[in-house]
């Protein structure tokens, strides 16, 4: 039963609800089908599926709430859970920070989810594989990657009167490639709602490519550098900086948007203004669900607009603490991009550095948002306009926010994580030392 | 650890800062079931019975059954609150067979006779249907028979018998004190970890285990609403493999800082900690930033524990040094050459690491690993050469020896047992020497205790290291509390520029529970042991910035 339609998902919920003796109940039903494949050194290595539905449960008497959890659906069991939340409840301290559910809330509709990567099949996992080993050993590469794909729903009601439902699939991909004589590695990421916009052969080809070109690096000095970013490579700095604008830390002091004295940075211009990010559940390319795990709706939301901080995510307490209204963080982020492909970018480009994607990126200061990682997997010095050769990977420290004021150009858009990011230029890039690792 | 089974700490409400990655997962339960037992062990043979006949009936040449019981406790506050309390309980099984050569694995969280046998008939099917891209068989080494037997983590007091009433009290004891002493805010939490695992295999052992972790951990920020500014740090705890007993302060277990401030060994005062926490965070407020340059640092082992877990524990990982980590945490530069030419100096001469999975208090210590393999200790660097990896049963043929090391692992009954880091340790050295001993005679250095930012690129050559506090040393005295320090070097570099570690009074443990690796991704706990060490000349940045 792993997934159930909104129907059925509605009739279960409904019996739940019915059953709270609790001042308020809720209740979230969720399921979901998938699968996995691992390979590595051109051999499969792992395989799994898995299927599972779970029922959470939470009630509250005043502001003293318990939660509890249970995989089985007749109506004993729904019982147990409900009663088990009830005691848990009575169990529990006081929670000043605990909101009251919502009451009813209109939802906007997104299709995210697609029968053919519910159909995906063992046998369409292992042709995944087989179309990354097979160009690999051609080509004296070996190949490693990883396919994984789900497909579910949830659903979520409470005694408020609140009914939600949303269907998802998912299928992501990575390959690593890497050349036999270990001084070349190329990587690619692909993913998507609907398995059928997959191109396994192009994706790996991809990998395959830059595993190639980038044998035999050669070194070049650390220091400040015009850097190419591939979507793969500024989402990780991104997705940082996005999920750093919680309202409350930085009303709290404790934030990279805490402003001297107090208080935050909405309404100020802090980027490039060619920067703008923003999140939409309804768009085509990153659909998702449009409404968060508390019932909150979630709509179409600017962040930065024009270089200007829009809006920071407030929880539902802290909105009331603050007199505002909530506001849910995002569930996706689309970066607004140019019209210029990679090529282009590179093109019109004298001295600098393309990169592929960033590694290990962690947090160093929280006050200026500095992080550190490296390059991997496809680092290439670019003059006058063409890719001369690759380099070796560079450590970096850098900060987006400083990054994102030091924007030359950018370029297209392309889905990574289930993010729209585009390329983009970048001047003053910061590495700080080189790496030997391939 | 799947996705689906865990709940971000920030959605429940905890502020933005370093605690909100933590996971949670399982079902919420009452904390009364925690001491119910499930099944007794006559029970649990006769289930481990039925998945290994129906196996091998099935077709397998292999079969092992993991049955698992995870309890998980968190409980969490920030400043006079209690934010939550989370119960969690996961519970199945699950199988592992080799067919036709190749690995197969299915799991059932109903443990009955007949789900335990049709699980056991989809992993053999799964092993078959993989093995038509099979290219390498798998060979496993020889282990002994252990009949049926039992370990149990050498606990005083278990901490889920301890009332949670009593957890809270102590929480807000430490917080109200750091608040007393200059913190603006604190996220205080303790984690407790019980894993009931009973083991059984085709090799004939049957082995139930009962393992017990303890975690208390907080940040405490200090703010300068003039400035704008605002300072964190991390207690100085360590998670270990203890019961509550590590709560309760011991006069003993305490080791003076050379900045004097305390240290802990294998008792923790969380009250003590969080308010010399919250005049550190103060302090630091005001505190020079660091001038970059080359200095001889001194790492305290709470955050030296760090360091040997990126730059020693995961590059001697041997599945990693294969390749099969390849499209996820990487490979490594300690390649088979590199340990067969008998000569590749790792570090210095007094650079002795050992893995060890029976270190008493560690996170690591079992009896018998998640493959039926008891433990033991093993040199992975001696006097400074690389001498050995970390390998499983299907791994040790390939570097020429026939015994596992016994480091396999399994975070769950539904996740598949692979090669995972055991506890590995710097000795500590010989001579009798203390921390202060050692600041004594630098010139030009930076103390450095607790962990803070950590990266390191795919192969484990280039790293770089933050700290929770540091305190500039000059000419063989602790000059103050300084800012912004993050040291970069190489692994080898790096540990050939180590001359001299404490002894063995000045030894404990850092740790972790959340060790990441495998694609999907699975966590870990691991200790790391040492004492205080000094390294000469690593190069350190400044990372102050304005944005």
């Amino acid at each position: 039963m792993a997934i159930l339609s909104k129907e059925e998902a509605k009739q279960i919920l409904e019996k739940v609800i019915s059953l709270s003796k609790a001042d308020a109940i809720e209740a979230n039903l969720s399921g979901n089908t998938g699968g996995n494949i691992r390979y590595a050194r051109n051999t499969v290595s792992t395989a799994g599926a898995e299927s599972n539905t779970s029922l959470v449960v939470q009630s509250n008497f005043g502001k003293k709430v318990g939660t509890a959890t249970i995989n089985e659906f007749d109506e004993d069991s729904l019982k147990k859970v409900v009663s088990r939340s009830e005691e848990l409840a009575k169990l529990s301290p006081e929670n000043p920070e605990f909101m009251e559910p919502l009451g009813p809330q209109t939802y906007l509709e997104s299709k995210s989810f697609y029968e053919s990567t519910e159909n995906i099949s063992p046998e369409y996992r292992a042709e995944v594989a087989a179309k990354s080993i097979n160009p690999a050993k051609a080509k004296d590469v070996t190949a490693a990657g990883f396919l994984q794909d789900s497909a579910g729903f949830s659903a979520m009601m409470n005694s408020k009167g609140l009914f939600a439902y949303n269907k998802n699939s998912n299928v992501d991909f990575t390959v690593t490639m890497r050349s036999n004589d270990g001084t070349g590695s190329g990587w690619v990421s692909r993913d998507f709602n609907d398995v059928d916009r997959f191109d396994a052969e192009e994706a790996s080809m991809v990998a395959l490519k830059k595993a190639t070109m980038s044998q035999n690096p050669k070194a070049i000095e650390p220091g400040k550098y015009t850097v190419i970013l591939e979507p793969a490579a500024a989402i990780g700095l991104l997705q940082n900086m996005i999920g750093s604008m919680n309202a409350r830390s930085a009303d709290e002091g404790r934030s990279f948007l805490s402003k001297k004295g107090g208080g935050n940075k909405v309404g100020e211009k802090l980027f490039d203004e060619r920067v703008t990010i923003y999140s939409d559940p309804t768009h085509e390319l990153v659909p998702s669900a449009t409404w968060n795990g508390d019932g909150q709706p979630l709509k179409k939301t600017m962040w930065v607009e024009n270089g200007v901080v829009k809006n920071m995510f407030y929880s539902r307490y802290w909105a009331q603490e603050k007199g505002v209204e909530p506001l849910p963080g995002p569930s996706n982020g689309i970066m607004v991009g140019g019209d210029k492909s990679l090529d282009e970018l590179i093109k019109s480009t004298d001295k600098g550095i393309l990169v592929t994607r960033l590694w290990y990126i962690r947090t160093v200061d929280p006050q200026t948002l500095l992080y550190t990682g490296l390059t991997r997997d496809g680092t290439f010095y670019i003059e006058n306009g063409e890719i001369k050769y690759p380099v070796k990977n560079f450590r970096f420290n850098e900060s987006p926010v400083i990054m994102l004021n030091n924007l030359e150009e950018l370029g297209k858009q392309q889905r990574i994580n289930g993010n729209l990011v585009p390329s983009m230029k970048i001047r003053d890039f910061t590495f700080t030392s080189l790496s030997d690792a391939v | 650890m799947k996705r689906r089974d865990f709940i971000q700490m920030s959605g429940l409400g905890l502020g933005a800062m370093a605690l909100s990655s933590i996971p949670i997962f399982g079902k919420s339960v009452d904390p009364s079931r925690f001491l119910e037992s499930p099944l007794d062990v006559a029970a649990k043979k006769a289930l481990a019975d039925a998945a290994l006949n129906a196996a091998k009936k099935a077709g397998a040449s292999y079969a092992d059954f993991r049955l698992g019981r995870y309890l998980n406790q968190y409980v969490i506050t920030r400043e006079d609150k209690v934010q939550n309390i989370v119960n969690t309980e996961s519970y199945g099984i699950g199988i592992r067979v080799i067919a036709n050569g190749t690995w197969g694995f299915a799991s059932t969280n109903e443990v009955n006779q007949d789900s335990i046998a049709k699980t056991a008939q989809k992993a053999v099917a799964i092993a078959k249907a993989n093995s038509r891209f099979q290219t390498e068989p798998v060979e496993l080494a020889p282990v002994e028979s252990y009949g049926e037997v039992s370990w149990k983590t050498p606990i005083e007091k278990n901490a889920f018998e301890v009332p949670v009433a009593d957890k809270v009290d102590l929480l807000l004891s430490a917080n109200s004190k750091a608040m007393e002493n200059g913190a603006n805010y604190i996220n205080n939490l303790l984690f407790l970890v019980n894993e009931q695992k009973y083991f059984a295999s085709t090799e004939g052992s049957y082995i139930d285990q009962d393992i017990h972790r303890i975690w208390p951990t907080f940040t405490v920020t200090a703010i300068d609403p003039k400035t704008g500014k605002f300072k964190s740090r991390n207690a100085l705890s360590a998670p270990m493999g203890m019961g509550y007993e590590y709560m309760t302060p011991k006069d003993s277990e305490k080791i003076v800082s050379p900045a004097g401030f305390n240290l802990y060994r294998n008792n923790y005062d969380l009250v003590e900690d969080a308010l010399i926490g919250a005049e550190q965070a103060k302090q630091m407020l005001s505190a020079p930033s660091i001038m970059p340059g080359k200095y001889d640092l001194v790492l305290e082992p709470n955050h030296l524990g760090l360091t040997i877990h990126e730059s020693v524990g995961h590059p001697l990982e041997l599945d990693r040094v294969l390749g099969y980590e390849a499209n996820y945490a990487g490979t490594s530069f300690a390649t088979l050459d590199k340990w067969k030419s008998g000569d590749f100096k790792y570090g210095s001469p007094i650079v002795n690491l050992v893995a060890d999975k029976t270190q008493p208090n560690s996170l690591g210590n079992v009896g018998w690993d998640d493959e039926g393999v008891k433990t033991k200790k093993w040199h992975l660097v001696k006097d400074g050469v690389l001498v050995n990896y970390q390998a499983i049963r299907d791994q040790v043929d390939i570097i020429d020896q026939n015994e596992s090391h016994g480091c396999c692992y399994a975070d769950s009954w539904n996740s598949v047992q692979f090669q995972r880091m055991p506890n590995v340790s710097l000795e500590p050295g010989k001579d009798k020497y203390s921390a202060s001993d050692m600041v004594k005679d630098v010139e030009k250095g930076i103390y450095i205790a607790g962990r803070g930012s950590y990266s390191i690129d795919q192969q484990r050559y280039n790293f770089q290291f933050g700290g929770t506090t540091f305190f500039e040393i000059e000419n063989g005295e602790i000059k103050g509390p300084v800012n912004d320090v993050a040291y970069q070097s190489n692994t080898q570099e790096f540990w050939n520029s180590c001359v001299k570690i404490c002894d063995k009074d000045d030894y404990r443990l850092f740790g972790s529970f959340f060790d990441g690796k495998g694609q999907p991704s699975q966590i870990s706990s691991v200790s790391h042991g040492s004492s205080t060490t000094r390294f000469n000349g690593v190069n350190v940045i400044n990372t102050e910035r304005k944005i």
